[in-house]
């Protein structure tokens, strides 16, 4: 194990062992999925705390690589409020778009499985873990319960297909009320004004190549937000726009979000999105929660040495430095995580017992928590987290 | 779209000049010349002139007593009063010639190339939606079968199996033994039953790659973030493959349509020669080996023509499948 980790190649047993490995264990969560009758008490559930839209709890998604299972979430929870904020912000590969591709059950399947942990979805009247959801269940909250604005506009919408037709599959598909055609049409013009579109009926029968990326944005977001969605993901909507373009784009989903009075996921690396947007802040690192709290509690007293590092790292305006601050080190493999704390290596603070095991969750108040050995005297251990 | 279509043509006739020219400048320099080897053989008749004397005077009556360019100009301007001469080595107009055998060829390859398509691109598809599993693996090792076996072979095969042990089929030939006996229809189904194995030779022999390229476009549309975004509005998963997908990956299997019209008119020499079907494929083989210039200049300039409007046609497609090229 260790030869390998330094090499980075796998003999030929080794490599034969895992796809075997693999495929037995795909085949059976595959199997488990493909059932024709899933009966509905095995996904119905109970919301801890009715006031929340999604509860994340103790999710595990893996991919089974042929170089071995790659745990790109590993034991995540938290809660996104009703019609709150949530940002989610970790560095590339942490696991946040795997969180949220879980929640929609998009992942790439059948290598991508959740295998552990529940996500659950507060229907109103009921309460559902998508994780265990049949896929034909699936589609009917998919685009109309919860939905998804991805992040990269330029690629994201159908070429072939103009821009009228694309907003109105989604109307049409959730549509309860029975809109004749026109009808439907009229919903996506008045969508297409709402994410401030001028030109909205010339734009309607457009092509995706004739807009600009923050028009293909704001259709992607009219898009989503065409059937009212409870539950919105915002995939880093804008990381491919510039900063002008940006700004509108948040203003817009921030004045959305008011209007449907929906919940958003916020996933970004961008802190200062964060910091404009969010009600609550997650922080990720290879694929676990280490920090979660309110804005205020993250921002004013950011507790995990990562998140310190993160903070340390964000240009300030007006200050002058020579370099920008960076976390030193790399994230260890995915493949083979360390059996200790997953920052231990690059981190500046980092005490003996750092070494044993990865460390549980501490709260340090009632909305603040943080996973990391520091804080181990003068805070209670909450049972609930990592062993 | 129709100045550019205009446009294309005009410069299509430029291309087609030159690709004449090259041409005629490679049928003149061919080493088996059809006069000399004329010439040689009048020559060795008793009493008879000499070898000089006849390609002399066979030159002169074939007018190849002029250069190249001038020969070409010379034969250019035949073709604009609609005259291709006479094949020489079949001593019939060329047209007639041509007329003569291309149909059966062309039968035979529309009908190949309408299964072919029916068969690989659902294949194809199907495959690519079920990527790594038995379905995806079976017909993957089909298609390589199918793109590696030999035509010769695999026609042999279905002799072997279908003519020699079942008796179903002649073993070859366009007709059978009482064609002449039989009443209008029963010709027809007669000539029908003769072209079974054959398409069905260049059925499998061909579908293989379009069936991979199918295959390769659909798998790379499918991971592409347009499906992902399909997938995340709750569309089925039939509605994102047929509708979303498919759409997208017609756009590179229109320049295949396009670019297979002159091959419908080429003949298939290998297959037509184990089937003894006088297609064109033979016809144009054995001209172009005695160096029949009149009978290869039509047909490889005819082929020409083809090429051009075919890609021209695919243009064509391209933009009414990919909004993307439009031209306003």
């Amino acid at each position: 194990m260790a030869d390998r980790s330094k090499s980075g190649y796998l003999d030929r047993k080794e490599a034969r062992r895992i796809q075997k490995e693999n495929r037995d264990t795909l085949k059976k969560l595959e199997r488990s999925r493909k059932r024709k009758k899933i009966p509905e008490s095995e996904y119905v559930t109970t919301m801890k705390d009715p006031a929340n839209a999604v509860e994340f709890d103790d999710l595990h998604t893996f991919f089974y690589t042929d170089a071995g299972v790659v745990k790109s979430v590993d034991g995540v929870s938290f809660d996104v409020p009703k019609g709150k904020v949530v940002g989610v912000v970790g560095e590339s590969g942490c696991g946040k778009s795997v969180t949220s591709l879980s929640l929609m059950q998009l992942l790439q399947r059948p290598q991508g499985q959740v295998t552990g942990g529940q996500i659950r979805l507060n229907l109103g009247d009921k309460a559902v873990d998508v994780t265990k959801m049949p896929e034909r269940e699936m589609q009917r909250l998919r685009g109309n319960y919860i939905s998804m604005i991805f992040q990269e506009p330029m690629t994201s919408l159908n070429p072939v297909f103009r821009i009228g037709a694309q907003v109105d599959e989604v109307i049409a598909l959730h549509d309860t009320k029975g809109l004749s055609k026109a009808g439907i049409a009229e919903r996506t013009i008045e969508m297409l004004d709402m994410v401030g579109i001028a030109n909205s009926k010339g734009v309607y029968s457009m092509y995706p190549h004739e807009l600009s990326g923050g028009m293909r944005q704001r259709v992607m977001i009219a898009m989503a937000l065409a059937c009212s969605p409870s539950i919105i993901i915002a995939d880093e909507p804008t990381t491919a726009l510039d900063v002008t373009i940006q700004a509108q784009i948040l203003d817009l989903l921030a004045g959305l979000k008011d209007k449907i009075n929906s919940s958003i996921m916020l996933i970004t690396h961008d802190l200062g999105v964060i910091a404009q947007m969010a009600d609550y802040v997650v922080v990720m690192y290879a694929g676990k929660v280490v920090e979660k709290g309110t804005a205020a509690d993250i921002f004013e007293h950011p507790s995990h040495p990562y998140t310190i590092g993160l903070m340390a790292s964000k240009p300030v305006v007006g200050k002058r430095a020579e370099r920008l601050y960076s976390i030193p080190g790399k994230v260890p493999n995915p493949v083979n995580m360390p059996k200790y704390c997953y920052f231990r290596d690059r981190c500046e603070k980092k005490l003996p017992g750092c070494s044993q095991g990865y460390p549980c969750e501490y709260s340090l108040s009632e909305t603040h928590k943080v996973s990391c050995r520091l804080w181990e005297n003068g805070s209670t251990a909450d049972d609930g987290g990592e062993s | 779209m129709r100045t550019y279509i205009i446009k294309r043509l005009l410069i299509s006739v430029v291309i087609l000049f030159f690709t004449g020219l090259i041409i005629y400048g490679l049928m003149r320099s061919l080493p088996t010349s059809y006069i000399e080897s004329m010439a040689m053989t009048k020559s060795m008749a008793p009493g008879s002139k000499s070898y000089d004397e006849w390609m002399e005077q066979l030159t002169a009556m074939y007018h190849m007593d002029v250069g190249i360019l001038p020969g070409y100009i010379q034969w250019i301007g035949e073709v604009f009063r609609g005259n291709f001469g006479d094949s020489w080595k079949w001593s019939v107009p060329v047209l007639e010639k041509f007329n003569d055998s291309v149909w059966i060829s062309f039968t035979m390859g529309l009908i190949a190339f309408v299964i072919e398509m029916l068969i690989a691109i659902p294949l194809g598809v199907l495959a690519a939606t079920k990527q790594y599993s038995k379905t995806d693996y079976t017909i993957s090792v089909a298609a390589l079968a199918g793109i590696s076996l030999p035509t010769f072979f695999f026609a042999s095969l279905l002799k072997l199996l279908f003519s020699v042990k079942l008796g179903w089929f002649d073993l070859y030939g366009l007709v059978g033994r009482d064609y002449e006996q039989l009443s209008q229809t029963g010709k027809i189904l007669d000539q029908a039953k003769h072209l079974v194995l054959p398409i069905v030779t260049l059925v499998v022999v061909s579908m293989g790659s379009l069936m991979r390229y199918t295959r390769t476009n659909m798998l790379e549309v499918l991971n592409s973030d347009y499906i992902r975004t399909a997938r995340a509005k709750g569309l089925s998963e039939r509605r994102v493959i047929f509708h979303h997908a498919f759409r997208n990956t017609l756009i590179p299997i229109v320049t295949i349509v396009g670019g297979s019209l002159p091959g419908l008119f080429a003949g298939a020499l290998i297959t037509e020669t184990l089937f003894a079907i006088p297609g064109i494929g033979y016809v144009s083989y054995q001209s172009m080996v005695s160096g029949d210039i009149p009978f290869s200049m039509f047909y490889l300039v005819f082929m020409a023509v083809l090429t051009l409007l075919g890609n021209l046609l695919s243009d064509i497609l391209y933009a009414v499948v990919d909004p993307r090229v439009r031209v306003a």
